[in-house]
């Protein structure tokens, strides 16, 4: 067996890495010390047809697959996080959720533009209590005569939610209850500016400085009834099911962030001079780096299974969170080990590796924390259930 | 108006590159890419077709195996079709014998009025190939392009020189060398990626071309590599101890190499 990603693949790498090398990381570590999202940048990547690859042409997309969007949001985490969280995000959380639940009407009117990155669209799932619990949904939504759905409530750590380019947030929202008495949650798209829609302030994050996140409130906050995604209740249900291809996206995102401490440090150890002679002539550094090329090629092994193995339309449920779960945290090891190989410029603000290490903790939170990943995977082993 | 851009495809700079002590010449035995210097003329011939409200770009090329991951990538970016020309027979020639396994590749081109090529490759720099072509196919030759724009079956060239630029005209058909300086090649798309797989690719033998084997491969060139050898090694400059007289002697050394 072998395990080579195609022609596509390798063209598409060589085109984003290209420009990943001369339009963002040039640009990285400024937009991170000013966050700065970089809405020029971002709509380059949308000339550039990243955020269509996996949508089929007729919306405008490139018709490519998980694997190829996995290849793109690599080498963008290879220099910088934040863009790379843009373009996962944008793709997995603003348009897929509209692609895959969307009418005929509700695809034609939003994913076009969403699809060639014009603009943006966000998901609105956590609560400042309702995080990894998402069951525990308290925003609500109630159907007005007219039809009309009215939203209360308040959503947290939204990501691509408040830039120039937002145009939507997809919204779930607790509308009633099943007959078990668990709560019914539907999801509803609220375009920006809507009355009654808040965009809060940016957080003061500890990293991924140049991406989008806010919390948003909704106050008496009504969209027509043809803003309901999906059948009405299933919004949790419909959540669940795209889950696991972001999970697969965020591995690709760890591998990237790997893979460019691991070249940072190749770099450096070569260059650097200590004791007479470059550091990387010491074990102590030269296996730390080898580490490095280890966490890298296991990483972006288990990634680029699963999403072989979505693409070819079979289960990969275990596999992306086996995935998540292992790049996740090698990459923030991979980060921490990259800066220790850089010393006290590893832990100056401005370098490459510095900037992976505060970004890169996140990977292990968001989209599921490896905590869920283990929960999913223990599952799968037909372990007895709590 | 229909162009057609040399597209030479080499292997990838970035992978430290090696001579094959047999030949005396460059591995190329790997992966081979678009050679950078020609992406400038992919981009102004894709410019140059727009502005003129429609036509063709075409790229032509000769490489070893069949190989097209080059050729892809100017497809990608907007080129209409390829032209590939590829035979064992090929292996070891020279640049005059390029030229003319290129010139008639581009004779194969329909109505093929421009010609745009890069000043040299990366991986050869004979800097020849350009004007022998031209030579070739009996057109004029404007080299080092900074600028090009077509007017009423003229092209009006800015060529670079060390002192700032001429201001240079002939009329099509032509052949033009651009600089890097010429315009900013864009990126391909993923669309455009995609699209490329698709496009059309003809693959030429030796024979195809008419061109006689006589005149190229090892035995073809005028020309034989006897030998190779590293670069030497830089040598250690000198150092002197600032005791108060580091002026004089910087000044002394400069004198010395006649730059004051």
């Amino acid at each position: 067996m072998t395990f080579e990603l195609n022609d596509d693949a390798e063209a598409l790498r060589r085109v984003v890495r290209d420009f990943a090398d001369s339009e963002v990381a040039p640009h990285a570590a400024a937009w991170d010390r000013d966050h700065t999202f970089p809405v020029d940048t971002v709509r380059a990547m949308g000339d550039l047809g990243l955020f269509g690859i996996p949508f089929p042409q007729e919306y405008g997309g490139g018709g490519g697959n998980l694997t190829l969007l996995c290849v793109a949001i690599e080498e963008l985490a290879r220099v910088d996080q934040s863009v790379a969280i843009t373009l996962e995000a944008g793709v997995g959380l603003g348009a897929n959720p509209i692609y895959r639940f969307g009418t005929d009407d509700q695809r034609e009117r939003w994913l076009p533009d969403l699809v060639g990155g014009r603009t943006l669209a966000g998901f609105g799932l956590t609560e400042p209590d309702a995080g990894s619990d998402a069951g525990a949904t308290r925003t609500k939504a109630h159907q007005t005569a007219d039809g009309s759905w009215v939203i209360n409530g308040e959503k947290a750590f939204i990501t691509n939610s408040g830039t120039e380019m937002t145009s939507l947030v997809t919204v779930t929202a607790v509308t009633g209850s099943e007959p078990s008495g668990r709560p019914a949650i539907s999801t509803i798209v609220v375009p920006s500016g809507t009355p009654g829609f808040e965009v809060g302030p940016s957080y003061r994050k500890m990293g991924w400085h140049a991406s989008d996140t806010h919390p948003l409130v909704f106050t008496d906050c009504a969209v027509p009834a043809e803003n309901l995604l999906g059948a009405e209740g299933r919004g949790f249900a419909n959540f669940l099911s795209i889950l696991d291809e972001g999970r697969v996206a965020i591995a690709a995102m760890a591998v990237g962030v790997i893979q460019g401490c691991l070249e940072e440090c190749q770099r450096y150890a070569n260059e650097r001079i200590a004791f007479g002679r470059a550091i990387g002539a010491n074990q102590a550094v030269a296996f730390a780096i080898a580490d490095l090329a280890v966490a890298a090629h296991a990483a972006r092994l288990v990634t680029y299974q699963a999403a072989a193995l979505a693409d070819a339309g079979k289960p990969y449920k275990a596999e992306a969170a086996i995935a998540k779960l292992y790049t996740t945290e090698a990459a923030v090891s991979a980060t921490r080990t990259a800066t220790q190989v850089f010393g006290g410029s590893g832990y100056m603000d401005e370098t490459p590796v510095a900037r992976h290490y505060r970004d890169a903790k996140v990977l292990e939170i968001g989209e599921g924390t490896s905590e869920v990943q283990r929960l999913v995977i223990s599952r799968s082993l037909g372990l007895p259930v709590s | 108006m229909n162009i057609v851009v040399c597209a030479k495809q080499i292997p990838d700079p970035a992978e430290p590159g090696a001579l094959d002590p047999q030949t005396k010449t460059l591995k190329r035995d790997g992966k081979l890419i678009l050679d950078e210097s020609d992406m400038y003329g992919v981009e102004m011939a894709l410019q140059l077709a727009e502005a003129a409200g429609g036509g063709e770009v075409t790229l032509v090329s000769m490489a070893p195996d069949n190989k097209v991951d080059g050729l892809r990538s100017g497809l990608a970016m907007g080129a209409a079709k390829a032209v590939l020309v590829s035979d064992p027979a090929l292996a070891g020639t020279d640049a005059l014998g390029t030229a003319k396994v290129l010139a008639a590749a581009i004779g194969k081109v329909d109505g093929a009025q421009l010609v745009l090529t890069a000043t040299e490759s990366s991986d050869g720099y004979t800097g020849t190939v350009p004007e022998q072509i031209a030579a070739i196919l009996g057109m004029p030759s404007i080299t080092f392009a900074k600028s090009i724009e077509v007017r009423d079956g003229t092209v009006y060239v800015k060529r670079q020189t060390d002192a700032g630029y001429d201001e240079v005209e002939c009329p099509l058909p032509c052949v033009v060398s651009v600089t890097a300086g010429v315009v900013e090649p864009r990126y391909p798309s993923f669309k455009g990626i995609m699209a490329a797989k698709s496009k059309p690719l003809d693959q030429l033998t030796l024979a195809d071309t008419g061109v006689d084997a006589g005149s190229v491969g090892w035995g073809g060139g005028g020309q034989e590599i006897v030998g190779i050898e590293d670069a030497p090694a830089r040598e250690a400059g000198e150092i002197f101890e600032d005791d108060g007289s580091g002026v004089d002697k910087i000044v002394a050394y400069l004198e010395n190499l006649k730059i004051v």
